[in-house]
């Protein structure tokens, strides 16, 4: 497996708020926001003339805003014009997949500083449309005419996930408590609260509006009640990610400019792409994803690394079931195993292996097609030491890893950072 | 038209769904068994298939209960108070398909066990005069 043919640094990365935010912030409104916020976090600056490229990862603005070819216009409102832009797609993986193309022609030596643009703007539909739109990412043929949905879709793996290694629904729980803990540290979140801070505030308005208020022993009382409703078996509401709109930006550049924009580059160690067939009834398991073990085998094997040398990860927590996958396909734990890690806290921001200290997808949000770039601010943050409230890790952190998952496990990039 | 002349393609496939039966290719190179079919076996890498009917017997793999379903069963009459279940069927003869499952309780998913035994049945739906059948299973 290859090496790159010259070392790429990532010198600045950024990200618009998360959450609901069409129709008072669209595409292009939020695109520039996180542009700023990537031009702001680039220590010396950086300028559209410094700039060679413009990579757009997005899933389906023509479904979600019925608006096609994303690259020229998102190049456009940054001043890039008229350099090279182009969009790059893989359901949720789409921004990752961005990333790594221009990783991969920094490397080439076609270009010295690539833009990588992340933009999903979902809550221009309507949920029902929405779910729609990201079905469009598994197999339409045959699963699709089955009755799938995302969410069923994992809860078919959870299912055989539960049977395989005994994995229950209180260990999905725990990914959940521990993300939207991270993400109340999280300004850029969508959802800043705790599953405790929810409970609060739904005693809050219960006794506001005069109805009996809920007695919930602790948070697991509350998921396994009915302000946790069942979405697809064994997967419940907040087993789910959230319907996001949202926008990262990230600035790549080969080595021998890195320092004209900072006196600390983190280096892109190693980049890993895998692919599977769409359908679950293609796959060789379903209790794992070979497109993460492909991705995470090229992307360690580049860096020179083993999976326990990663001290902090972004995962693609699409679905709680999906964080445990995760850490298993990725050799963080042995297949079974990352549950009894989660239960002792490991996976916490405290913990010997922090895992999406930003909230992940479930609690910071999920623009699909931003996701993967918006992975890569969080490791920026992480790795300067400059993560908002208090969320920052307390140790020194030298390699770092994100993991963008497409659809159902059809695409998996993964990342490994270094300084 | 007789089997051997059906091309392999997605529409004979679902034709023969829509005929209550259940088709899969078989590689005559190497043996290898497509539900649903394929033109390409990518085993061998030889595209030399023969048609073959399942005997629509296996077994639960995994499922889900979905309460939030797709239009298309929405428009079936199935919603939060009325679940349906998904899932993927480890067909005797090899190969993994997803169907619905049906005779089953999607109110109480618990009761629902992957291993069970389970045989192929082609649902019917009317929707706006026409008739739809759709690959299911159910226990045995
Ligand atoms: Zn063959």
């Amino acid at each position: 497996m290859g090496k790159l043919a010259r070392k790429v640094a990532m010198v600045g990365a950024g990200m618009c708020k998360f959450g609901r935010n069409f129709p008072e912030k669209r595409n292009p409104d939020m695109w520039i926001d996180a542009w700023l916020d990537a031009v702001d976090k680039t220590d010396n600056g950086i300028e559209p003339k410094d700039i060679d490229a413009c990579y757009v990862g997005n899933y389906s603005s023509d479904l979600f805003n019925h608006q096609g070819h994303l690259g020229p216009q998102m190049a456009n409102l940054v001043g890039l014009t008229p350099k090279p832009a182009a969009r790059f797609e893989g359901a949720c993986a789409s921004s990752g997949i961005a990333l790594r193309q221009a990783v991969l022609a920094i490397a080439s030596g076609v270009h010295d500083v690539v833009a990588v643009a992340g933009v999903e703007c979902m809550t221009e539909q309507p949920t029902v449309n929405v779910t729609d739109v990201l079905a469009t990412a598994s197999d339409s043929l045959f699963e699709y005419p089955a009755g799938a949905t995302f969410p069923g879709l994992y809860g078919t793996l959870a299912s055989a996930h539960f049977k395989k290694y005994g994995t229950t629904a209180e260990d999905l729980m725990r990914v959940g408590i521990k993300n939207h803990e991270n993400g109340a540290e999280n300004p850029y979140a969508q959802m800043q609260q705790s599953i405790k801070d929810l409970m609060d505030s739904k005693r809050a308005k219960y006794e506001k509006q005069g109805r009996d208020i809920p007695e919930w022993e602790d948070e697991f009382d509350f998921l396994k009640s009915s302000s946790n409703p069942i979405i697809a078996y064994p997967l419940r509401l907040f087993d789910c990610s959230l319907i996001t709109d949202g926008a990262a930006c990230i600035f790549l550049t080969a080595e021998d400019v890195a320092r004209d924009f900072t006196d600390e580059p983190i280096w892109i160690a190693g980049t890993g792409q895998g692919s599977a067939a769409l359908s679950l009834h293609d796959r060789d398991s379903l209790t794992s994803f070979i497109a993460t073990r492909e991705a995470s085998k090229q992307a360690y094997e580049m860096a020179g690394i083993k999976p326990r040398d990663v001290q902090i990860a972004e995962v693609h927590d699409c679905f709680t079931i999906a964080e445990i996958l995760a850490m298993e396909d990725l050799g963080f734990y042995e297949k079974g195993k990352a549950v009894d890690a989660i239960k002792e806290g490991e996976s916490k921001l405290d913990g010997a292996l922090p895992i999406n200290t930003s909230g992940g997808l479930k609690s910071k949000g999920h623009p699909v097609g931003a996701t993967g770039a918006a992975q890569a601010v969080e490791i920026f943050k992480q790795m300067r030491g400059i993560a908002e409230r208090n969320r920052q890790v307390k140790f020194d952190v030298e390699t770092a890893l994100t993991h963008n998952l497409g659809g159902s496990g059809g695409t998996c990039v993964v990342t490994v950072y270094q300084k | 038209m007789s089997e051997n002349e059906k091309s392999f393609t997605i529409e004979s496939y679902l034709e023969y769904i829509r005929n209550k039966k259940l088709m899969g290719s078989r590689c005559k190179e190497c043996g290898a068994t497509y539900v649903p079919v394929r033109k390409l076996c990518t085993e061998c890498n030889t595209a030399n298939m023969e048609w073959v009917e399942m005997s629509g017997k296996g077994k639960l793999a995994a499922f889900t209960s979905i309460t939030v379903g797709t239009p298309y069963f929405v428009e079936k009459g199935y919603d939060r108070k009325n679940p349906y279940c998904f899932s993927v069927i480890e067909l005797e003869e090899g190969p993994m398909v997803s169907g619905q499952l049906v005779g089953v309780n999607e109110s109480e998913p618990d009761t629902i066990k992957i291993g069970t035994p389970l045989k192929a049945t082609f649902l019917e739906t009317d929707i706006k005069g026409e008739t739809k059948v759709d690959l299911g299973f159910e226990p045995l």
